[in-house]
């Protein structure tokens, strides 16, 4: 009897052991056909391939079998001189193509992976054209819309089963998301904010359940899984900016006083050079900047370590048969371990970032009383 | 170089998405999903506090029973004892009454057995000196009927006369 406990729980580790290999198997599957192209156009490049799987691209990539690619193609949205040309991101042909004077530029610069322009009739980059505003919608952005609808129709759901099970205990896909609900409330908001807490707590709730979404579809390889939304610098600029925003719009005159004049501080560090200000002006602009940094660096380390694991059978692979086969279980051992460790990454960086964001905007409100500086 | 130089168009549909999700979920879902929870927990809270003082009242309501029970055991006890009391009292009373009237029914019987004793010896008494009178009337007579036999008689009661 004292048995059945412990079983139980070594069979419930089986079962997340098995979903996270068959993830990673999944992964390795589309990982093998990559390196088989990596490998056909020379020796597999471990750094190229991580890279290639980090950041955004027009088309959604999903396999490539032998010389097919099976790649989902997104629409190429582009601004050239006051003229909007959309086309299939498929005319370039995973890029080695251009298509009506555009290509996506391979070269090593600062626009690679980017679209520019090419001088008519050649391959070649055209250096002095202005590069087209480019508001194609990527894999990143595809990643966004299918996770922002996701999170619609699920958050839309709970809604419904809150009204209809108003007084009543929860139930369903709502008795799933409460406790986070309650938690981001009792333990993030409430603390942080204080009493204003519930005019931010829709934009704190917003800002976690986007996150922790984005984190764990994007720990899914397949379509409509594997985008990387949160380990893009631009996704995690604008959920930055917009905490900045909602900070800096909802301070007081206690936060802006604190900023520009800040009580008890020697009148000469703040004129002629009003050092102060600088620290403080900086600081503004340095948190958000920190919550963008964070996040990605995050969730990108995390990809990276798992590929890195992946890559190590392909890297053995081109030494030798044997190698690879020994060196793979070991691989795929580390891959899931990591990828465990992602799930509770996920987490803690959405908890983390909404939390830090929630801390700004409880310093940016919070009510100073009079006589709490000494002059 | 990629890794961190993303797109403005990104950046642009990210302001958007973003911007859209915030407006519906700080719209339709969190202002009900909110309040749905503060009203479950007030609910919530209003039933324990409610809890609370129907277990109160129900303590002071088992006390008061209490007490009214041992009033009751206490006045039940006292009406026994002052019944007791009576009782006791009572039986005293009709036994002290009884002591009496047989005391004094004994007295009386006492008295009627002395007077009729009396009256019983002074009838007898009577009888007798009757009797006797007669007895001595017919001895005399017997005795005395012949002239010799009176001669003697009164010559012995003269010399008993004498002797006295």
């Amino acid at each position: 009897m004292a048995l059945i406990e412990p079983m139980k729980k070594l069979l419930f580790f089986f079962m997340i052991c098995l979903t996270a290999y068959s993830q990673s198997v999944a992964n390795a599957s589309s990982v093998t056909d990559d390196a088989q192209e990596h490998e056909s156009s020379g020796k597999f490049n471990a750094g190229n391939f991580i890279i290639d799987h980090i950041v955004d691209s027009y088309e959604w990539h999903i396999a490539t079998i032998g010389q097919t690619h099976i790649s989902i193609p997104l629409p190429v949205i582009l601004v050239d001189e006051g003229k909007f040309i959309v086309f299939s991101s498929s005319r370039f042909h995973g890029g080695t193509e251009s298509y009506k004077g555009y290509k996506i530029e391979t070269a090593r610069s600062f626009n690679k992976g980017k679209i520019v322009k090419v001088i008519p009739g050649t391959m070649e980059t055209d250096v002095a054209a202005n590069k087209p505003l480019d508001f194609s919608i990527t894999k990143t952005v595809a990643g966004i819309f299918i996770s922002v609808l996701l999170l619609i129709i699920i958050f839309m759901g709970v809604a419904k089963a809150f009204k209809r099970n108003s007084g009543h205990a929860p139930t369903g896909v709502q008795s799933l998301f409460e406790p986070l609900i309650i938690f981001i409330r009792d333990e993030v908001a409430k603390p942080s904010i204080g009493k204003h807490y519930q005019r931010f707590l829709p934009f704190l709730l917003t800002l976690f359940f986007f996150i922790f979404f984005n984190n764990l579809i994007g720990l899914i390889p397949l379509f409509p899984g594997g985008a990387n939304v949160t380990g893009n610098l631009g996704v995690t600029l604008v959920l930055a900016f917009v905490t900045l925003l909602v900070t800096n719009f909802s301070g007081n005159k206690s936060y802006w006083l604190h900023i520009f004049d800040p009580p008890g501080i020697p009148w000469w560090l703040k004129f002629p050079i009003p050092l102060f200000l600088i620290i403080e002006l900086t600081g503004v602009f340095v948190k958000p900047f920190v919550l963008m940094i964070r996040l990605f660096a995050n969730m990108v380390a995390g990809h990276i370590i798992i590929l890195g694991f992946i890559s190590l059978i392909f890297i053995f692979a081109s030494m030798g048969a044997g190698l690879a086969y020994s060196v793979s279980p070991l691989s795929i051992v580390f891959a899931v371990f990591i990828g465990l460790l992602e799930l509770l990454v996920s987490f803690i960086q959405a908890y983390v970032f909404t939390l830090l964001s929630a801390i700004y905007i409880g310093m940016a409100t919070e009510e100073h009383h009079e006589g709490e500086h000494v002059k | 170089m990629e890794l961190i130089n993303p797109g403005l168009g990104l950046i642009f549909w990210m302001l958007i998405a973003f911007g859209i999700l915030l407006f519906i979920l700080g719209k339709f879902v969190w202002p009900p999903v909110l309040r749905a929870l503060n009203e479950r927990e007030e609910s919530i809270e209003q039933a324990l506090h409610e809890a609370d003082k129907a277990r109160e009242e129900m303590k002071t309501l088992l006390y008061n029973n209490d007490k009214l029970k041992l009033e009751a055991e206490e006045q039940r006890d006292k009406l026994i004892m002052e019944a007791r009391q009576m009782r006791d009292i009572l039986i005293e009373e009709a036994r002290i009454k009884a002591t009496e009237e047989a005391e004094r029914l004994i007295v009386n019987a006492r008295e009627r057995i002395h007077f009729d004793k009396m009256a019983a010896i002074t009838d007898l008494k009577n009888q007798i000196a009757t009797l006797s009178i007669d007895i001595a009337e017919k001895i005399l007579k017997s005795e005395l009927s012949e002239p010799k036999k009176q001669k003697e008689f009164v010559e012995k009661s003269l010399e008993q006369i004498n002797l006295n």
